[in-house]
């Protein structure tokens, strides 16, 4: 079992999104993240999952996906050379008093950004593989994270090659 | 100009439908006014469920794409049983349902309900039309993807002003339907057949596992020539019974749960398994760690997705079975003899046949044979669900592929009845029997009233043993006979079928049996048959749910 990184692109139509997530949780499989959004070809969409399983299970998600009308093509990504980011907004308690120093210090050893500054908090802006953001996420704990928001992860093969293009 | 309404009746006919099945309502009103006067036929159902089933059984029986209709909400709901019937057997099906007017969408208006989302996962795929400018072609969308590749059900959802406002609309002149993301593979690949025939020659024990993809892709010849050609034993699925006559020297009958100790025990000793249309469903393969223990498997299917669903594959095929076939008897170059193996396996039939007490009791399984041998292998027999089934496809002897309608993967109660109206409108010239329980015929039995205002000629032969028959059976098996919940009341079929306007007669003895199946065959509409049968009979022989297939109890007379 591992998680595997799936690109996924479909007509960019009414309910295609509920066809996908529908086939996952029927079929009992986990989508660990999901993200969704327009690509470079006009009236498609790139839908990239992540989810874990065993190699014959991964094999019937995308064979089952693939039956799909709406959805046009599904690669498995997970053993190419790739690029990925997540996005992540977080919201730290950060007393002017007390902690809102550490707190900028940390957003500064993370590249994160300050977007929003409130009377006891700031809010963070970061980018980065999911294991950073997790690792950011650890060290502010600490202050209290008020609220947490991800983007799910999104993928893009290195070098000239693109998904279409690969196996 | 052309309403919506215009546009799907025209659309329809261009596709060449002839007969829906449907049931009106509030938003279909226009679809229904546009019928009145139209010269495609409408078959009024007593309920949307039998809707669904009749164009399913009409779907099966002629190999065309099936129409049913229904109206918003509560009427698309009855129509779900019957799709997710046909889903699970890969029926062409068209379903189309009224949908409350667009600006109402959402709002838990008046008979609304999700219709599209409701049957996402017992669709091939779904519309919800918005704009009366997409009607035209996403009809033809729709007959397209229900019709081809493994085929199914596709449902169209109409808001009510979708199809009330008139536009200028031309049909296209039959441009061929694209879609990105639908492209079956139709071909197996060269490569791979030469890698099965390779197989195939080193074999010493090969068997052929045939399913209903045979049977839905007209490949019954080709697999016949292929097993005549090749020498190879043949089994087949309940959904692949007709591919192949019973009585085929080759042929040893249905496998799996209710199948013949023949059929299991060659899969188990098998070297080699081609599975032709076939997806290794539990029914078939029972304990799957010991399904076909010794044998490499080739798997061809037109759905990649059934390959290595369920058991591992040694050489898979993608493609049309009928396609495939061919191919792989224009390349067959060597061929072996396996005259041991067929040996053993004529030793196994001979020593362990389908068999039950003919000792003068008005049995079920006699109400079967005796039908089989009236009919000589024609007609269309359809069924119900449980033992009805099980004893049709055990002891009636079919011939020829699309002779035999049944509920395989969903098994659905009820069915029978609405199917085998449909089957009428595909072939009017065959007499077709509905072989029910008495469990399973009540579930549509406000049927009779459709048959009997259509002077449709559909044959009921009614099971009848108070019980719900195959549950029964596993109660008394595993469940210390208990019986929970199924015993039913005596019901006095022939006066039901009198008050509808249909004719009935019960029989009660063996003797009368034939009399009375030959009443039923000579009788030019609709007949009830209430056979009394022996109450507690099982099904037999049978693998217990979780065994291995080759170890199957009961079914020895001595």
């Amino acid at each position: 079992m591992k998680a595997h990184t799936l690109s996924v692109l479909v007509e960019n139509k009414a309910g295609v999104l509920s066809r996908v997530t529908g086939l996952f949780s029927r079929r009992g499989f986990n989508i660990e993240s999901l993200a969704v959004g327009v690509c470079e070809e006009p009236g498609m969409s790139r839908i990239t999952i992540v989810c874990i399983g065993d190699d014959a299970q991964i094999e019937q998600v995308m064979k089952q996906l693939n039956k799909l009308i709406d959805v046009i093509k599904v690669s498995d990504i997970t053993e190419n050379e790739r690029v990925e980011r997540e996005l992540a907004l977080i919201k730290v308690s950060a007393d002017p008093g007390t902690s809102r120093a550490e707190v900028m210090q940390v957003a500064t050893i993370f590249r994160a950004q300050i977007i929003d500054v409130g009377s006891k908090t700031v809010t963070l802006s970061v980018t980065g593989d999911a294991e950073k953001i997790d690792a950011l996420e650890k060290l502010l704990r600490q202050y209290g994270v008020k609220e947490l928001v991800r983007t799910g992860k999104i993928a893009m093969l290195r070098g000239t090659k693109t998904v279409k293009s690969a196996k | 100009m052309k309403t919506g309404a215009r546009i799907l009746v025209e659309g329809l006919q261009r596709e060449g439908v002839e007969t829906i099945f449907g049931y009106p309502g509030g938003v279909v009103l226009p679809i229904y006014d546009e019928l009145y006067d139209s010269s495609l036929r409408h078959i009024l159902v007593r309920h949307e469920q039998a809707a669904a089933h009749a164009a399913d059984g009409f779907a099966r029986a002629s190999g065309r794409v099936g129409v049913c209709l229904a109206t918003s909400g509560p009427g698309a709901c009855n129509l779900v049983t019957g799709i997710a019937t046909a889903y699970m057997d890969s029926v062409p099906m068209v379903a189309l349902t009224g949908q409350v007017p667009t600006s109402l969408l959402g709002n838990d208006a008046f008979q609304e309900s999700d219709i599209t989302g409701i049957t996402l996962p017992i669709t091939k795929h779904n519309y919800l039309v918005k704009r009366t400018e997409d009607l035209g072609h996403v009809l033809r969308e729709a007959f397209y993807i229900a019709g081809t590749g493994r085929k199914g059900p596709v449902l169209i959802d109409l808001p009510k002003d979708v199809s009330n406002k008139p536009i200028e609309y031309e049909f296209p002149e039959s441009e061929p339907v694209m879609l990105r993301g639908y492209q079956p593979t139709i071909r197996g690949h060269a490569k791979q057949i030469d890698k099965a025939l390779e197989l195939i020659f080193e074999a010493e024990r090969p068997l052929v596992y045939a399913g209903g993809g045979v049977i839905s892709s007209d490949a019954s010849e080709e697999l016949i020539s292929f097993v005549d050609t090749m020498g190879i034993p043949i089994t087949t699925t309940l959904m692949g019974l007709g591919a192949v006559p019973c009585d085929h020297p080759l042929n040893l009958g249905m496998l799996g749960m209710h199948g013949t100790r023949s059929a299991n025990f060659a899969v188990t000793e098998s070297d080699l398994l081609i599975a032709i249309g076939a997806r290794f469903d539990d029914r078939v393969t029972g304990k799957l760690d010991t399904f076909a223990p010794q044998a490499k498997i080739i798997h061809i299917d037109i759905d990649p997705a059934e390959i290595g669903k369920n058991k591992k594959v040694d050489v898979p095929i993608v493609g049309d079975t009928k396609s495939v076939l061919q191919d792989m008897l224009v390349k067959v170059r060597r061929k072996k003899e396996y005259d041991r193996w067929q040996a053993r396996i004529r030793g196994w039939k001979e020593k362990h046949p389908l068999t039950y007490r003919r000792d003068g009791v008005l049995r079920p399984q006699l109400v079967v044979e005796k039908l089989s041998e009236l009919l000589k292998g024609e007609g269309i027999i359809v069924s119900e669900v449980g033992q009805n089934q099980m004893w049709t496809a055990q002891y009636f002897c079919f011939r020829k592929p699309r002779t035999w309608i049944t509920s395989g993967g969903l098994g659905t109660m009820g069915y029978g009845f609405p199917a085998a109206m449909g089957a009428h409108f595909a072939r009017p010239d065959q007499v077709i029997f509905d072989i029910a329980g008495d469990g399973s015929f009540q579930m549509n039995i406000q049927e009779l009233s459709t048959v009997a205002t259509n002077n449709i000629p559909v044959k009921v032969a009614i099971l009848n043993n108070r019980f719900l028959g195959m549950v029964r059976q596993w109660q008394e098996l595993f469940h210390d006979r208990r019986y929970s919940f199924t015993e039913l009341p005596p019901v006095d079929f022939v006066k039901v079928a009198n008050a509808y306007g249909v004719e009935g007669m019960r029989v009660e003895s063996a003797d009368d049996v034939v009399p009375a199946l030959t009443a039923a065959i000579d009788t030019d509409g609709p007949f009830i048959l209430d056979f009394r049968v022996e109450r507690e009979e099982n099904v037999f022989p049978m693998v217990p749910a979780g065994a291995a297939i080759n170890e199957m109890i009961g079914g020895n007379v001595e």
